[in-house]
């Protein structure tokens, strides 16, 4: 389970970046996403892997329990990257349509070779 | 316990979505309640400057939960004057937003102006690294929305850069968090410090590297040399009102670097002992190199600025890097000035760019070129470090306290021809603004070209004859800048305060821990 995880974070962290260093919006806002599930997988596993356990404490019986606090944490961050994701959206799509072109650099001439 | 510690942040989280909803279509009333709300945001920080003067450091916990287990706010003496140095210089973009008539410009300026107090406000406030980050993140979001109001093509491709870079930078922030928790197992400023006091110097390799990616993460914000690209393009391309508003955002992160460097990895502690003023000292030498250079070779008023902010960042965390009681002290000293210096003259560059357009080209005269000329040279000369303003006192701080420092050569040989540097730059372009016009010899003048003004030659957002108001602030914030040269002997006895206060985290740690005060 660690492979997998630590996987799965290193293969979309990599995918991110990746798609963040193209030259189109469309791209970099998909890479932003995926980074941004990197990292709420990163902050899941802060807390250390538990299969099947509830982030509550039980003060009746005495199960094991997982840490609560990277879940509100990556409840928060998700909270935030999707809003900061639509954010974004709309200020590339404002761009594109303002510009005609779904490039990201500052010169007319940039995008074309993505 | 002390409520007052919230205000600065309810407030505007009050009034902005109040602008919105109830007086969207009514600016002047909009006006009304932005400026008062700036103002009672004046009065409570005076109120919380006074409170934190003698030293008090006072805990506000959120939910009345203690606290390693809820978030809390702190106020000591560093966020009490930020908290001042925010609010003052709220007060005058806000009036100088409505002077020019750029808050009419687009929708929701003074909603997001708000909102954007709040991040920053927040940030200064909070005690918890996590809650930190949703400040920053606060602050962030209005930010994008008052980078791109008035809009533009240039502008908004500008905000798209600037937006996908602090994403980035959020998502390295959340990795950093993510690490240090993992470690530590606790998010608090306080706590985190006694845990990473406590952890063995051998197994520490995993909190270490949060520690770097907190630094880039700050160093980001605060626009350090390999990570300040973002900066010119984005000030540059923001209104100009806006862009004085920013220069207090880049300030949050050299306030974040000089909290989390001095309380939780703090100079005592052996884990990150070096660590951390190894790599800045350099990196902050080179801003200040590069921001000089950026100032001689621009070829618009509105980088020339953008560049000089990042001199000024440059000299700030040079003073930073040293971590030493006396450093800090000159660092907050300059802190001040910088953060008025730079919105100052991001205020003149929107008068001049209003008449004539940003381009360093000689123009037939402009409007009140005499009046603004003026302005310009004092704001030159506050951004330079010439004797009669703030600017000298604080760089003659920041080079005595260097005086200890195994690098002094070279951070004086940076400094000093770094001045040089910009005060070339800040003639040249003065002299091109200024007195070229009136040079007999150079008539008759083409129109520029210049693509980037294209938004202005739009009949809906042609410039209006910029009234008196307009002027109001940019006065201000020269006398703003004047009494910090005379008063600097008092504000000075306050920096060092603060910076003792700083470098004596125990008090901090212990009132936050064990809530004696409420």
């Amino acid at each position: 389970m660690e492979i997998l995880l630590a996987s799965a974070v290193g293969i979309l962290t990599a995918c991110g970046i990746y798609l963040i260093l193209r030259q189109r919006t469309f791209p970099v806002i998909i890479g932003l996403s995926l980074l941004s599930y990197a990292v709420n997988l990163f902050l899941f596993a802060t807390g250390r892997l538990a299969l099947n356990q509830p982030p509550i404490l039980n003060k009746y019986a005495d199960v094991s329990y997982t840490d609560p606090l990277p879940q509100a944490l990556v409840l928060t961050a998700i909270v935030i990257s999707f809003g900061m994701t639509a954010v974004v959206v709309m200020i590339a799509l404002s761009s594109y349509l303002s510009a005609r072109d779904d490039g990201i650099n500052m010169t007319d001439k940039g995008g074309e070779d993505a | 316990m002390n409520h007052w510690i919230i205000a600065p942040i309810v407030l505007p989280a009050v009034v902005a979505p109040f602008i919105i909803m109830v007086m969207r279509f009514h600016r002047d009333l909009q006006r009304v309640f932005s400026v008062a709300s700036v103002v009672a945001l004046n009065i409570i920080a005076l109120v919380l400057l006074t409170s934190a003067m003698d030293g008090t450091i006072s805990v506000y916990e959120l939910g009345n939960w203690p606290a390693p287990f809820g978030i809390i706010l702190v106020l000591d003496r560093l966020s009490a004057m930020m908290v001042m140095l925010t609010t003052v210089l709220a007060l005058a973009v806000v009036l100088y937003a409505i002077g020019s008539g750029w808050d009419t410009r687009g929708r929701h300026f003074h909603a997001l102006f708000q909102f954007q107090l709040m991040g920053v406000l927040g940030a200064f406030l909070t005690g918890d690294a996590f809650n930190l980050f949703v400040f920053f993140e606060v602050l962030l979001i209005a930010s994008y929305g008052l980078m791109i109001h008035g809009g533009g093509t240039t502008r908004l491709r500008a905000g798209v850069q600037y937006v996908v870079y602090n994403l980035l930078g959020s998502s390295l922030f959340l990795i950093a968090l993510g690490t240090l928790y993992s470690v530590t197992g606790t998010l608090n400023m306080a706590d985190l410090a006694v845990r990473v006091a406590e952890l063995p110097v051998e197994d520490t390799a995993l909190l270490r590297v949060g520690a770097v990616l907190l630094l880039l993460v700050f160093a980001i914000k605060a626009a350090v040399l390999p990570l300040h690209f973002w900066l010119p393009a984005s000030y540059a391309n923001a209104p100009m009102p806006v862009a004085a508003l920013f220069a207090i955002m880049s300030k949050v992160g050299a306030y974040a670097i000089l909290r989390m460097y001095t309380l939780v990895f703090g100079p005592g502690v052996a884990i990150t002992d070096g660590l951390v003023g190894t790599w800045l000292l350099p990196a902050a030498l080179l801003t200040l190199a590069v921001g000089s250079f950026g100032i001689l070779g621009s070829r618009n008023l509105a980088r020339l600025v953008a560049f000089g902010a990042i001199t000024s960042m440059g000299t700030l965390l040079i003073a930073i890097s040293l971590f030493t009681p006396q450093a800090t002290a000159a660092a907050l000293y300059y802190a001040i000035h910088s953060t008025f210096t730079a919105a100052l003259l991001f205020l003149i560059a929107d008068l001049v760019l209003e008449r004539r357009g940003g381009a360093l080209v000689p123009t037939p005269p402009m409007a009140q070129s005499g009046l603004i000329a003026t302005l310009f040279f004092v704001g030159a000369i506050a951004m330079a470090g010439m004797p009669p303003l703030s600017g000298f006192v604080g760089k003659l701080l920041v080079m005595d306290a260097a005086r200890a420092s195994a690098h002094v050569w070279a951070i004086w040989a940076v400094i000093l021809t770094t001045s040089l540097i910009t005060i070339l730059g800040l003639s040249r372009a003065g002299s091109i603004l200024f007195w070229k016009p009136h040079d007999a010899s150079m008539a008759p003048f083409p129109r520029p070209e210049d693509e980037e003004d294209a938004a202005d030659k739009d009949p809906l957002l042609a410039p209006e004859p910029v009234p008196g108001l307009a002027f109001v602030p940019v006065f201000a914030l020269i006398a703003a800048l004047v009494a910090l040269t005379v008063l600097a002997g008092p504000v000075m006895r306050y920096t060092e305060a603060t910076a003792a206060q700083l470098f004596a985290p125990s008090d901090y740690i212990e009132t936050v821990l064990q809530r004696p005060g409420s």
